[in-house]
């Protein structure tokens, strides 16, 4: 019996073994690996706090949330889009953090003030599509420039785009197109899209590296990845789309019921200043930083250049409009079939 | 059996009085609480006079139990008294700590009271009980009266409802969950169960959408005979003729169950993509259009058929080796060509191998999450559809549960069907007698189809590999293949200082992932083969269910257990989120069943009179277990090691919710990569992974060796 029962004991007294905690400040982090671990080293520099530090994906993070309400692991959530943090912060899983916005740009306070100082913006991404121009070239099709474009019959089976009910890329990709031509223009130009989409991918940003690869001609998505991919000397080409477009809002949160909360202050303090955005560029992002005297690259979308529309958070946010949207979708545009290879 | 109960309560009772009964902050082993035992290393007793008295059941229990064991009592109401003591400590132990919260109790039976989550104290006492339990069960005669098989049982039944059912009820309750947040009920269940959304068969009959369940099962059984067969094909190759490069062909089928999530598919999209190598090639050759095909079901089944056929070969060499050529030889002595042998009687012999083989192959399909997720396209599975049911845009988790139970029906029916299959029949051929044959080499049909599948496959393995290690030594893999060390500068930079510094970013992520996979590999292994020992060679009570009990954890997609974990164990008694452990129980409690299975494929060929000529010798089912049955259990040994070690470095959907800042894994560093687009160093760690593991594996190989079976393992000419 012993051999067993020595594990048993072994696997019992192991839970035991690790329960040590020092001062430290656990970070969840929704932006690109390298990008994580580059704040997270000069925070640790700078203010001399120790920071654990793993990254996840927004849906991952808020189930995460979710599930560990009232005794959470994490202290500050980092990064990623904003309506899983504007959905954490209305549903009581984050706090108000009373940081100081009032030198940030005009839409990170909006969305402070949107709820209630529980997230705090860091970033914009715009929403854009890219084009893979030795395909374009090989297929003899023309460029496309607007969202109309792409509903064109000569792209069929060209453009690529995420699945809004998995990816938060292609929900803002949704939600634009609505607040753009208004809601049923909206989804019949979807829908005429669809015609030409090959394939509704599960990840936001899948669409856009299958067009660098030359998987698909068109993908849909940010712009700040299409730069990146740009500058590492994939055959593309970027486009704003000519009637508009919408974007979202990167934020940090701080988790409800942390035990460090002062340090996670003073993260939530580092990530919007100028100092803690700066060093972006080193390691490739390429979206909008929310402090004004933060850098950025000469290349990247800037805000002025792009025609934008007025994004409705509040609205598109909330859980009701999303599952009637959603909804609407799965019956309008993917329920329409399309170009689609099964 | 007096003095094993005499032990348990003993060091039952020593639990309860000297070990902290909760969690110790700082950690057990750091032993801060020796020096602090009326706070931090309180034990239960000195909680009772703290004022915690529903503490009090269990060590009343541990007493009841050595008095019965000191009593004058007649040998039957003394097993009956330490069932009932062993049972109703355990029943009190688990009621409290179900009860009473970390804040105030349910249904406000204590008033304003509150606990920790369980400690070393607690533990040990729960063991204690458990055992006592067992040891009465068995002195009331059953289990053959061996205080050890009944303890056996106990224990892994305890372990499979702490660390299986425990975390899964809480997701099957949302099932019945109501929209909108209505509470619970059953009216939505059956309508959303059976909605065509899940089952539509619209893709068969032309324009449309099959529902993922469809899909999955579909794919399943593909991969499941797919993978058997090719497994097979490999496993005679190895056993049945004298094929030159055995070596060479060991190391290829083991190469792809090391290899990471992603990378497959991502070298079969460089290979097959619509811009692919070998995409390019053949339009340029025959002016064929460049497609898409490998985004659909052919994509997938192609990945988890590269993916998952070592795993049928490992299960079936085990097998296929174990046929004793003795059986064979009467076979021909009959005058049966080596056909007819082959098909009458070596064949039927390698049932189970095959049953169990599918099982795994079909299992594994079902479950598979990263294969689907990045050669999918439109074609949706159940694992992934669960996935993006807790993670996506709209979070249901009621879907997820619901999807998840119709996973958890068709692991149920195949393995109804694996058994039904096998049926009564005996698979025996490892016996005591002599056997010193030798076997039959296939006919020249038989071997040249072996050969005709089973080499342009390892051919293709090679040249998918071959590719990845390519990748990681280039610019920018698929455009600019100038050759680069920056990659694995990046991830596996070591400065030599001021002493060692291991700054390459992925070093922290590779120490603690290989140090989990090592601790929950052996453990996994041991909890495995016990199991099946008890299957195979042991009757009691329940056992059908208890098998199947033991297969559940395997079945459910690691998306859904990852959530369970941290909704059972992130809360008091049991509280283990962000730490070392709950990975690897994760890791343990889901590839146990790899261990299960080989271990019932491979000991169902070992006689029984072994057994009975050991026992008959005055051995007990221990030693028997340890001096016989073991150590012709070799090469199932070495799959359950190789394969659970190698899974907790691989699988990613189950560790994604349960890797935590202080302990990450390798496996999320590198899908953060590919999700960035940084294809060369998710491709440089993998490289890295592959090398640590194909060393682990020929060391592992190495210090278990092969098993005797005969004088000597040939093949006739």
């Amino acid at each position: 019996m012993y051999k067993v029962t020595i594990s048993a004991l072994a696997l019992a007294s192991a839970m035991w073994a690790s329960g040590a905690q020092a001062e430290q400040l656990n970070v969840v982090c929704s932006n690109e690996q390298a990008w994580c671990d580059l704040m997270a080293q000069n925070f640790m520099i700078d203010t001399g706090v120790d920071v654990a530090m793993v990254r996840k994906s927004t849906g991952e993070v808020l189930a995460q949330l979710r599930a560990e309400k009232g005794n959470p692991k994490v202290d500050v959530w980092w990064g990623g889009t904003g309506d899983p943090h504007i959905i954490a912060a209305n549903e009581g899983l984050t706090q108000a953090t009373g940081a100081d916005v009032s030198g940030l740009l005009g839409w990170a306070q909006n969305m402070t003030e949107m709820t209630e100082g529980r997230a705090v913006g860091v970033h914009v991404g715009l929403l854009g599509f890219i084009y893979n121009t030795e395909v374009l070239a090989e297929k003899g099709l023309a460029v496309p420039a607007c969202w109309r474009d792409l509903a064109k019959p000569e792209y069929k089976g060209e453009v690529q785009v995420a699945n809004p009910n998995s990816s938060g890329t292609a929900y803002t990709e949704l939600a634009t197109l609505v607040q753009l031509f208004g809601e049923d223009e909206g989804y019949k130009l979807l829908s005429e899209i669809g015609a030409n989409v090959n394939q509704y991918t599960k990840s936001g940003s899948a669409p856009v590296k299958a067009a660098a690869r030359g998987e698909t001609t068109i993908g849909i998505g940010f712009m700040h990845d299409m730069v990146k991919l740009k500058k590492e000397g994939f055959p593309v080409e970027i486009v704003a789309p000519c009637e508009g477009t919408g974007y979202e809002l990167g934020a940090v949160s701080v988790v409800e019921g942390t035990p460090n909360l002062e340090a996670a202050k003073k993260w939530v303090e580092y990530v919007i200043s100028a100092e803690g955005q700066s060093p972006g560029l080193e390691v490739g992002v390429y979206n909008i930083p929310s402090n004004p005297a933060a850098e950025t690259d000469p290349d990247a979308p800037d805000m002025a250049s792009v025609k934008l529309i007025d994004y409705d958070f509040a609205t598109y946010g909330a859980s009701e409009t999303r599952e009637r949207l959603l909804a609407r979708w799965e019956s309008d545009v993917k329920g329409a079939g399309g170009a689609i290879e099964q | 059996m007096t003095r094993t109960a005499n032990l348990w309560s003993l060091l039952g009772l020593a639990g309860f009085f000297l070990l902290p009964w909760y969690m110790a902050a700082g950690g057990f082993w750091s032993f801060g609480w020796v020096a602090d035992p009326g706070g931090n290393g309180a034990s239960a007793f000195t909680n009772i006079l703290q004022g915690r008295v529903w503490l009090l059941g269990a060590g009343l229990a541990l007493a009841a139990a050595l008095i019965v064991s000191l009593a004058p009592l007649s040998h039957l109401a003394r097993a009956r008294g330490w069932l009932i003591a062993g049972v109703a400590g355990l029943t009190l132990l688990a009621g409290q700590a179900l009860m009473i919260l970390r804040n105030g109790s349910r249904f406000d039976l204590f008033g304003d009271v509150s606990q920790a989550g369980m400690g070393a104290g607690a533990c040990v006492v729960a063991l204690a009980l458990l055992f006592i339990a067992t040891t009465g069960i068995s002195a009331l005669g059953r289990g053959r009266g061996d205080a050890f098989v009944t303890g056996l049982v106990g224990l892994i039944v305890a372990l499979v409802a702490v660390f299986v059912f425990y975390p899964m009820a809480f997701v099957l309750v949302q099932a019945f969950s109501l929209r909108g947040g209505a509470g619970l009920g059953v009216s939505e269940f059956l309508p959303r169960l059976f909605a065509s959304e899940n089952w539509s068969l619209a893709c068969f009959t032309g324009r449309g959408w099959c529902g993922p369940a469809v899909n999955s099962l579909v794919l399943a059984i593909m991969t499941g005979v797919g993978t058997t067969l090719l497994g097979l094909a490999f496993a005679l190759i190895f056993t049945r003729t004298n094929f030159g490069a055995k070596k060479f062909l060991r190391v290829l089928t083991i190469l792809p169950i090391i290899t990471p999530p992603f990378v497959i598919g991502l070298a079969l999209i460089l290979l097959f993509g619509r811009t692919g190598t070998m995409t390019e090639f053949f339009a340029d050759l025959f002016g064929w259009e460049k497609t898409r095909w490998l985004y659909s079901i052919w994509g997938v089944w192609l990945a988890q058929m590269l993916s998952f056929t070592p795993i049928a070969f490992l299960v079936l060499i085990g097998v296929v080796e174990g046929v004793s050529p003795s059986m064979e030889e009467a076979s021909q002595t009959l005058d049966a060509n080596r056909w007819q042998t082959f098909r009458y009687v070596s064949l039927p012999l390698m049932r189970p191998g095959l049953a169990n083989a599918f099982l795994l192959g079909f299992i594994e399909s079902l479950a598979d999450f990263g294969n689907p997720l990045v050669l999918g396209g439109n074609f949706n599975v159940l694992s992934t559809e669960i996935y993006f049911a807790i993670v996506g845009t709209v979070a249901d988790p009621a879907k997820a549960a619901i999807l998840s139970m119709i996973l958890l029906f068709m692991t149920l029916g195949a393995f109804m069907v694996q058994r039904k299959w096998l049926g009564n029949k005996n698979y025996a051929t490892v016996t005591g007698k002599a056997d010193n044959g030798q076997h039959a080499s296939l006919n020249p049909g038989m071997k040249w189809l072996c050969y005709g599948l089973a080499l342009p496959w390892a051919a293709f393995t090679l040249v998918v590999y071959s590719l990845i290690v390519f990748g990681s030594f280039v610019k920018l893999w698929g455009y600019d293949h100038s050759f680069t060390l920056d990659h694995y500068k990046r991830a596996f930079a070591i400065v030599f200082r001021n002493g060692v510094h291991f700054v390459g970013s992925a070093w922290d992520s590779y120490f603690s992932t290989l140090t989990i996979a090592a601790i929950s590999a052996p453990l996994t292994a041991a909890v495995g083969l016990a199991t099946a020992y008890l299957l195979v060679r042991q009757k009691f009570a329940g056992k059908g269910a208890f098998e199947f009990s033991t297969m559940l954890s395997f079945a459910i997609p690691g998306t859904v257990i990852g959530v369970a974990y941290v909704m059972a164990f992130n809360f008091p008694p049991i509280e283990l989120t962000g730490t070392a452990i709950i990975l690897i129980l994760v890791f343990v409690f889901r590839n146990m069943p790899v261990g299960v299975r080989g271990g019932i494929a491979a000991m169902s060929q070992l006689d029984k009179s072994l057994d009975e000529a050991s026992i008959t010798l005055g051995a007990n089912s221990f030693t028997t277990l340890r001096r016989v049955i073991l150590p012709l259990m070799g090469p199932a040994i070495l799959a359950a090691l190789t394969y659970s070690f190698v899974r907790a470095i691989t699988s990613v959907s189950a560790v994604i919710f349960l890797v935590s800042a202080r302990h990450n894994m390798a496996t999320s560093f590198i899908v953060g990569r590919v999700e960035n687009n940084e294809y060369g160093i998710a491709i440089a760690y993998a490289t890295v992974l592959i090398v640590t593991m194909l060393a682990a594996i020929l060391l592992l190989q190495a210090l278990i060796g092969r098993r005797r079976l005969r004088r000597v393992d040939r093949v006739a000419a």
